[in-house]
């Protein structure tokens, strides 16, 4: 049945027509404790490696590829159509109701961001913690970053109600001579996220120059020519603008570090800062920032596992890569799982009343379907990481990125319209469900973030390929190094039996 | 453009066909391998060549002190970003909303630190990071989209698998006939001038 599925769609997603046919599962996740693996499997060299990421530039774009596209884009238009009934009717169009003031927009704000902390990890922090096998995923995963905060953006500026006042977030001068107020956490998001969205770009723009550099010098038609020649800004590869530009790099990186860390925590403080029974707990920052890596690298994950197959990039994207991604994935799970558990923990040796009640709300209130949703997600479903042969299986992952995604949107859910629908008083509680509107926005953001996705595939670079040149260079030399050393030993076992 | 061959040193020289008072601005070789390029680049350090630089399709380890490069200044451009970030985003907000339109909200003081922290933390990342980019533009020089590099098309593989190094015209040492010669016994396999 599946293989009859996959017979069908082989024209669509058959790699031969990207150019890129010869690029054969191996699995290079054996540990060794004397050799590395290697990251770059195949024969592959610089000129292979730029061919291979620079045709899926270069050529016409697959069948596979519109498919993908116009149904994104298809699910776009929904945006188009209902955040113009949002602006006009107001947000009486959306399920909100007092005391569920926060409903799916809010749900999706913190959702889109938490998915961007992935690329900023994986860009940023495994660059300091040197992980070369980061080259291979980094391009793909800042890309996911930019459009899932763009995606995240959206949503404070039409939950605003008036969306045509959105500017008054930002400190402008203004004739009322009134100014944000910089004691609430809100105006705290506001520089957050516009930080690391702008960082986020710097950093993915910056490391793309040498690679749009090397589009320009391949590029055929003028127009390619004159796009690439203008983004690369001139690059010519020079090691005195290499010595800079890996400084910068450097520098960034170490920026965004810190910066990722504290997106999320400043996200959370949307909550704990609040008096609200379930919101006000000291563990939210670290306990936001968990899930947040958790949901960014199932995101990841879900692009990735299918853009390697359609992209035929199967010896840059290796297994290895896929089961660190997965490994990080278990982490992440149990520190969201421990995190779940403590704040029930908290909730009771706290002896507050109301937290009590919240959490226990929570399992097994008006919501408990929404709450053993995302248990179930985020808790059990990556557990099945544990044995190596499903952390190593193509199908197994995937699935497990779409439960993680799922669970993970729930848990914002829950975080969000528990607390609120049920807090102090029994008489101003309600039950918040979602109207027309609010699911269509949730999926037209889905449509921005995967049409965005696509354009990313199909014009810019998708592979950082100088980094991956540099981790080939180091392959080479270590094989170089290893061959010499058994040689050496081969001389010094036939001298001593001589 | 035209492309014509030296014979006698084996050198093609790539002229600009809008020049009109010809002379050579730069001389372009290629090798192989990075291996190469670093014995190369130790040599051209040790000759003396000043207005000179290796172009390669990632970053070569070792290259940096092969060629003698010291350390740049961007770090300091960052830490004064991240500086004037930190303290304008503190002022900033004692200012609005202390000074300039002072209200109050649940009893909170105008002004306190760590109610300021998050945003004044924010814009020294943002800051710091206009610095780190900004700066790596003004020191590389960028963007600059016309280099006489460009002239050549061998030279459009220092992008992709190739390793060269380029010697200006103004270098007090550039000699054509000498220089093509050295950068050959270092292992080039092809020498161009370029003449505008």
């Amino acid at each position: 049945m599946i293989k009859r599925l996959l017979a069908a769609l082989s024209p669509v997603v058959r790699p031969e027509l990207t150019g890129n046919a010869e690029s054969p599962e191996v699995d290079n996740t054996a540990y060794s404790p004397d050799s590395r693996v290697d990251l770059i499997t195949g024969a592959n060299d610089n000129t292979t490696i730029t061919d291979k990421v620079c045709s899926i530039v270069e050529q016409k774009p697959t069948i596979g590829w519109w498919g993908f596209f116009l149904l994104a884009f298809s699910v776009l238009g929904l945006l188009g159509i209902f955040v113009p009934f949002l602006i006009f009717w107001g947000v009486g169009t959306w399920g909100v109701n007092n005391p569920v003031g926060w409903g799916y927009a809010i749900v999706n704000f913190v959702f889109w961001v938490g998915i961007g902390h992935a690329g900023t990890l994986i860009s940023a922090i495994l660059f300091l913690f040197r992980q070369k096998w980061r080259t291979s995923i980094n391009r793909a995963a800042e890309a996911m970053t930019i459009f899932a905060v763009i995606c995240a953006g959206m949503f404070p500026g039409i939950h605003v109600g008036r969306a045509w006042f959105a500017y008054w977030m930002f400190p402008l001068p203004n004739q009322m001579e009134l100014w944000p107020n910089f004691r609430s956490p809100l105006i705290w998001d506001v520089f957050a996220v516009g930080t690391y969205f702008t960082v986020s770009l710097l950093f993915w723009y910056m490391g793309m120059i040498p690679d749009l550099a090397t589009l320009r010098d391949r590029a055929k038609h003028s127009v390619r020519k004159i796009a690439y020649g203008a983004l690369s800004l001139g690059w010519t590869g020079s090691n005195r603008q290499w010595h800079v530009y890996e400084r910068s790099y450097l520098l960034l990186a170490a920026l965004a570090t810190p910066l990722v860390l504290s997106v999320h925590s400043v996200v959370s403080f949307d909550f704990a800062v609040s008096q609200v029974p379930g919101w006000h707990t000291t563990i939210f920052p670290p306990y936001f920032v968990a899930g947040a890596i958790f949901s960014g690298f199932a995101m990841v994950l879900t692009l990735l596992v299918p853009a390697r197959q359609l992209f035929g990039l199967k010896d840059v994207i290796t297994l290895k890569h896929l089961e660190n991604m997965n490994k990080i994935i278990m982490l992440t799970g149990l520190l969201v799982g421990y995190a779940y558990s403590q704040e029930f923990f908290m909730a009771w040796y706290g002896g507050v009343k109301v937290e009590k009640f919240a959490f226990i709300n929570r399992a097994f209130g008006q919501y408990a379907w929404a709450y053993w949703i995302m248990v179930s997600c985020n808790v059990l479903a990556p557990q099945i990481f544990w044995f190596k042969k499903m952390r190593t299986n193509i199908w197994v992952m995937f699935a497990v990125s779409i439960f993680v995604n799922i669970g993970m949107w729930f848990e914002r859910f829950v975080i969000t319209v528990t607390s609120l629908a049920n807090d102090y008083t029994s008489s101003a509680w309600d039950y918040y469900s979602p109207k027309l509107a609010d699911v269509m926005i949730m999926l037209g953001a889905f449509g921005l973030f995967f049409t965005l996705f696509a354009l990313f595939c199909r014009f810019l670079p998708f592979i950082a390929m100088s980094e991956v040149r540099g981790v080939l260079a180091d392959q080479a030399h270590s094989r170089a190094a290893a061959s010499a050393r058994h040689s050496s030993e081969a001389a010094a076992d036939s001298a001593s039996g001589s | 453009m035209s492309a014509e061959m030296n014979s006698s040193v084996e050198v093609v020289t790539i002229t600009a066909e809008t020049a009109t008072d010809v002379k050579p601005v730069l001389m372009l070789a290629e090798f192989e391998t990075a291996d190469l390029l670093m014995e190369a680049a130790t040599r051209i350090r040790d000759e003396g060549f000043k207005l000179w630089d290796c172009h390669t399709p990632y970053p070569v380890h070792g290259l940096d002190s092969a060629m003698g490069i010291r350390p740049t200044l961007l770090p300091w451009i960052v830490l004064c970003g991240g500086f004037t970030g930190f303290c304008g985003g503190l002022l900033m907000q004692g200012w609005m909303n202390a000074v300039d339109y002072p209200f109050l909200i649940s009893g909170k003081p105008f002004f306190s630190i760590p109610a300021s922290i998050p945003v004044a933390f924010e814009l020294t990342i943002l800051l710091s990071a206009f610095g780190s980019f900004g700066g790596m533009l003004a020191l590389n020089g960028f963007p600059r989209f016309y280099r006489p590099h460009f002239r050549s098309d061998r030279f459009r593989r220092a992008t992709a698998d190739r390793f060269f190094i380029s010697i200006e015209g103004r270098d007090r040492q550039f000699d054509i006939g000498a220089n093509s010669k050295l950068l050959r016994e270092l292992g080039a396999n092809a020498v161009e001038v370029i003449e505008e």
